[in-house]
Parts: C-alpha cells; structure tokens; sequence
C-alpha cells in the first residue's frame, strides 16, 4: 500500500482561502464513495492491493461482530456496560492500519477497532466493561495505551509521549483519539498548544461522530472541528470517516508527516455513532430516525463490499470465510467473558504504589485479618 | 564539593543537578525554569548546563505541563516539574488525581510514573492572592500519590532526590518561607532517613508537638520558649505525609501522654484530623488529654496585612500546649 501526499499542507483542507459558505459545508477527503465506487482526490491517494483491500474488510467485520457480541453480552448481565463503536469501524480500522508497530496510540474507551488493528485481544478491552480491572492490559506490549474515560486527558499523555520520541531521535509517531465532545476540554486545547510548540510527531485524530451522548456538534463548536488547528499552527483536515481507504491516506500522510519532523496535525474522521452512546443511553430522546438512516446509506462496511465485487476481488467464499470467522471470534469472546474471573477482593491492594507504602501495607493486612474471620467463624459452626 | 552552607534553594537546586547528573532520563519541567532559573531560582544554572532538551520551559497551562510529564514519564523519562506557586495547582488537578495517581494501578502495576511535582507551598512571605496556600490534605487524601514537606535545606535535598528517584509520583512541598534558611550539607554524603520516616528533631518527655514543612521551626521555638518554663517538649518533623510514620508518632506520643498537631493548613479536614484520629487509636490508655490541632482558621487565605493573625506562631502553639498540659 502506498500513499501519495505531498509535504505542503492541502489548500482544500486548512479553509483559509475559502469563502465563509463553503468553509461551513467543507469538503471531505474521499477515496470511495458510500455506493463504492473509487474516485481521486486532488490531495490525496491510497493504492491497494486486491489482497490488502480484503484485509482491510476483514478487520472492519470482526470489529464491527465483536462489537455486535460486547453489545449483546451486556444485555445479558456479563458486562456492566458497553461503549459501541458502530459506524466508526473505518476511521478506526483506517488509522490504526496506518500506524506502524512503533508508533503508540492513545486511546478513548471506545477505540476497539483501533485496539484490533494493534493486535490487542478484544479480551483484554472487555475486563473493564465487566468490572473485573480498569484496563489491564500492558500498554507497552501492542503500544496502544490504556483506555482513558475522562474526556481529552490522553490527549496530553500522547503529546507527552510524542515530546519523548523526539527526544530519543526516533520517527515513531503518536495517534492521539479523541472526539466532537472532547474538543471543548481545555486539555485537547492544551495539547494542541503543547504539540504545536514543541513540534511533537502526534497526530490528533479526532472522531467526529456527530454526538457527545445527547449534545450535537453545534453545541461544541462554531467552526468545523478541523479548522481547529491553523489557530495552533498546523494543518488540519477533514476525512470522510466512513471511508477507510481516505483515513488510511490522510493518517499515513499524518504520521509522515510527524516522522519528518513536521510536528503535528489534526485529522476530523467526519463519521456517525449509529448506536447509542453507550449501552445505558436512549438516543430516541434526543435525535431523529431519518439521521441514522441517512447514515446507514453511507455504511463503512458496504461500500468495501461492493468495491470488492465490483472490481471482482472477491467472491462469495471469501465473504463466506470472514462471516465463519467474525462468528468464531464471537464464540471465543463470549466464552472468554462468560469464564473471566472476579479478581480476588484483596487485589484492591495490589499496585496502588510500585513501590511499599505504610498504610496500603496496614489496610491490606487489616481487610485479610477481617476476611479471615469470618473462615474461622465458619469453622466453628 | 564539600560540605558547605547551602540556603534550602541552593539545597534544592543542587538535587536537581545531582539528579539531572546521575540519570539521563531527568527532566526539568515549568513555568520559568529554564532561563529564568524558576521566580525562587531554584533552577538556577540548570538550563545553561543541562539545554533546553532536559531543562523544559513551558507553556503556561498547568494540566498540560502535569499532563505531558505523564506522557514524558510512559516514554520512559522521569519528569520534575516545578509548579510556580501552590495556588496554581489546581488547573493540574484533574490530571494528578485522576491519570497521575490511578495510572499505575489501572495498568496493573505494568507501568510506573516516576513523576516528581515541584510546589512552592504555604504562607508566610507577604504574598498576593493564591500564593500562600496549603493544599497537603487534598493529595494526601489520593492514593497513588506520596507527599513530602521537608523543614530544612538538608531534608530538603536529600528528600528531593529520592523523591526524584522513587518509581511514584510524589508532590513534593516546598515550605517557601523556608527558602532562605541556611544548614550545613554535604551533597557527597548520604541521606539520615528514608523519605517516608519521621524525625524527632527534638526530644521531650511532657508533650509532643507534631508538625511538618514551615511549621517545624515555629515548633522548634515554642519548645525552647516552653523549656525556659520547665516543660520540656518534643518535636516530631513528620517530613512525609503519605505515607505517615505513624509508628515514629505513636511511639513519641505514648512516652509524653499529650500531642499537639501543627499546620498552616485549615484545622477543619486537615493532616491535624487525621494523626489525631489516629494517635487516639494508638495511644488510647497513653493519652492524658486530647490530642489538639493548631492551625488555619476555615476562611479563604488572607490578604498578606493580617496573614499573622491566621499563620499559626509560636503563642498560639504555646497556648495549645498549656491547654493540653491542663488536662
């Protein structure tokens, strides 16, 4: 797969030569359209092999039945809660693809597709939703750091840690996740400042997808969130979020662009959260049915599909195989949740400090002695 | 060098040196650190000899520089970060309890922050609004978090550097009044204590006086004062916060029946509530009187024209201890 972009930033994408109508209904960069049909862009492009298109289909349908299984395993008890990333599976499965091994992702709660492209076990993502730990999984194995649940605050960590690889003299590069919602936290505006000062290699990718729980973009924002950016001093574009093929382009353009020094830019993956916020919301309270079917026309998924039968790509047995295997995969996590153990009660204790501390050592010792005593009492009777 | 007289900001800044020194991931990180050498200079000089890629001047937003130290700290450096004044914490809050002190344990122990945080805390110097302020309680109260006040230059360097070098994020307060208190140190020597112990700077056997970071030198005067009337007072400097060396607490308080907490911070919910909480588990059949706390009174910092009137001294910790003894 290879992306052709050049260094400059895209006139079409920072708005500052376009008149104030336009800026308002900006153009997305898009590669293949919701009917699935590949057209060009003047700024950007992504050539794929027959073999790498069908991989990338592979990831957004096992992402999409994972998600579809972590969804129903909460109604039924085994997790106490879920944050579906329906509708966003190729702005993740586009970024997260774009990343190299290297690089570090620094995710929301809702970054699953992200989570698959590192290689990260769904599992592991789900130990959290059922309660049994905060996260758990070592962020260093898979560079894809630990969900973060207050809004933007990752943001920081991810400039931080893009600030350290400029300080080894590495090219690695950095994805910082956020969404629309996120974008009012004074921290994302924090890291914005942080990022473009120290012309730290991160790459904001920010998921638009129209909702922050009930409160629509207008209620974040006056101006398209990727417009954001020339206010800081670097470039920012919109993608059409549902189109995988055009996130894979302008986040590799992204991160290139942050392996070569030039500091960090803002991408607006302009997508839609067709399910709830999470599993405790009711969207019917606050947006209308013909959006979301308006929507559904635009689907990530099925404009790769006919792309692929299209340009006879793929046929039925393949398309077969990966619904085989999007169902194993969801066998194999309903099992694993469903077999996950409550952690022992005395965990509690365990990493509050890396290193000994007085009180935590006392608490600990105090709680075994009073659970014990109810063993002894036991075996009196 | 040998040792010498070193003002508690020459102690300090001679820790960051030794630290910038002996490990490469340290980082300086601030407001004004670099070429300024920080508004107290406690980074004096260290710009010039360390560059701007280790001592880090920055942005002037608190939760990024706290913030991005996290990030600093996953990438495998090891952040101090000095926060100008103590009031200017808060918009860093949020990031310190709720990423700094969790992230270890939310990652099951896989990962370490190694972050030190640098605050120039309480009153005393005349300052303006939101620069006198003891904000211990709200971090002690955080676990992940360890927190240290040293009283003096010596502690003070030798509590930084460890500070510095242990895998947990500590707050390290800096009792700024003290800045310009001179002691003789030896950087080339080794510290007395482990940064989570206590010291009796002063030994007594009728009442113990319990205090930490400013409040230690009035202490220290109350018990010479005290002992000029025949009362002989001990003075424990607890130095750290979280963990508390309660056993160092319990055993001084056992001996003399009576104790007297001492803090700028408001009484109401202070470190005062706590050690006498605990002191009273401890020292139940020791205790001869209740244990009394000395403090701010529960009303915003004041301007700096009455500040003495708030900032506990050496009579109204005298007055606490005739009170105790009263008993």
């Amino acid at each position: 797969m290879t992306v052709k972009k050049t260094a400059r930033a895209p006139k079409a994408a920072t708005g500052a030569r376009r008149s104030p109508a336009e800026a308002a209904q900006p153009a997305l960069v898009q590669l293949l359209t919701p009917e699935g049909e590949r057209v060009e862009h003047p700024d950007f492009s992504v050539e794929t092999t027959p073999d790498e298109l069908r991989s990338l289909y592979r990831d957004l349908v096992l992402v999409r039945r994972f998600d579809a299984e972590a969804t129903s395993l909460q109604r039924q008890g085994e997790l106490g809660l879920w944050a579906s990333l329906l509708g966003q599976e190729a702005a993740q499965v586009g970024s997260g693809r774009a990343m190299r091994s290297g690089d570090y992702a620094f995710p929301t709660y809702r970054e699953h597709g992200v989570a698959w492209c590192r290689g990260v076990d769904p599992l592991n993502l789900l130990g959290m939703f059922r309660g049994v730990n905060h996260g758990g999984w070592d962020p260093n194995e898979k560079n894809f750091h630990l969900y973060t649940i207050v809004i933007g605050s990752q943001t920081l960590h991810a400039t931080g840690y893009a600030m350290g690889i400029t300080k080894d003299g590495s090219d690695d590069a950095v994805i910082a996740y956020f969404g629309d919602g996120a974008s009012s936290q004074g921290d994302v505006s924090e890291a914005f400042t942080f990022a473009s000062v120290y012309n730290a290699p991160v790459v904001f990718f920010c998921q638009n997808n129209q909702w922050a729980i009930s409160e629509p973009t207008e209620k974040q924002t006056k101006v398209p969130l990727y417009q954001r950016a020339s206010g800081f001093g670097f470039p920012g574009v919109r993608v059409d979020g549902n189109d995988v093929l055009a996130v894979l382009a302008v986040t590799r353009w992204a991160l290139e662009r942050a392996r070569n020094g030039e500091g960090p830019t803002l991408v607006e993956a302009f997508t839609y959260r067709m399910g709830a916020h999470t599993t405790s919301d009711d969207p019917s309270r606050y947006r209308i049915a013909d959006e979301l079917e308006s929507w559904k026309l635009k689907d990530p998924i099925e404009r790769v599909k006919a792309y692929l039968v299209r340009e006879d790509w793929a046929d039925a047995a393949f398309f077969e195989a990966v619904e085989a295997e999007s169902e194993q995969l969801a066998v194999r996590v309903r099992e694993g949740v469903r077999t996950m153990p409550d952690p022992d009660p005395s965990s509690i204790f365990e990493h509050v400090y890396a290193e000994p501390h007085a009180l935590v050592d006392e608490e600990r010792a105090g709680y075994l002695a009073y659970a014990a005593s109810f063993d002894s009492e036991g075996d009196e009777n | 060098m040998a040792a010498e007289q070193f003002t508690m900001v020459k102690a300090l800044n001679e820790a960051l040196r030794r630290s910038l020194e002996e490990n490469p991931k340290t980082l300086i990180m601030g407001e004004d650190v670099g070429r300024l050498g920080g508004v107290f200079r406690v980074t004096d000089g260290l710009h010039k000899d360390f560059g701007e890629e280790r001592v880090i001047d920055t942005p002037l937003a608190e939760s990024g520089i706290v913030g991005t130290a996290i990030g600093l700290a996953l990438r495998g450096y090891r952040p101090v970060v000095e926060i100008q004044f103590d009031g200017f914490v808060y918009p860093a809050f949020d990031q310190i309890v709720t990423q700094l002190a969790k992230m270890h344990a939310r990652a099951l122990g896989q990962i370490k922050l190694p972050v030190t945080i640098r605050i120039p805390f309480a009153g005393g110097i005349g300052a303006v609004e939101h620069h006198s302020e003891s904000h211990e309680a709200y971090f002690a109260h955080t676990a992940g978090l360890k927190v240290v006040a040293p009283s003096n230059p010596v502690d003070a360097h030798w509590m930084l550097r460890q500070a510095i070098a242990s895998d947990d994020p500590v707050i390290f307060l800096e009792p700024k009044r003290r800045y310009w208190d001179k002691a003789v140190l030896d950087p080339n020597g080794a510290p007395e204590l482990g940064l989570h112990q206590a010291r009796v700077t002063r030994p007594g056997r009728d009442l113990t006086l319990i205090a930490y970071g400013p409040m230690v030198k009035v202490c220290m005067e109350a018990a010479a004062a005290a002992a000029e009337d025949g009362q002989q007072l001990e003075v424990v400097d607890l130095r750290s916060l979280s963990p508390v060396d309660f056993d160092t607490v319990a055993e001084s308080v056992r001996r003399t029946g009576r104790a007297v907490v001492v803090h700028e911070a408001p009484v109401f919910m202070g470190m005062g509530a706590e050690l006498a909480a605990r002191i009273t588990e401890r020292c139940f059949y020791s205790l001869e009187a209740p244990v009394l706390r000395v403090g701010g009174y529960f009303a915003p910092y004041p301007p700096s024209r009455v500040e003495d009137a708030f900032l506990p001294d050496l009579d109204r910790v005298l007055d606490a201890v005739d009170r105790a003894m009263a008993f």
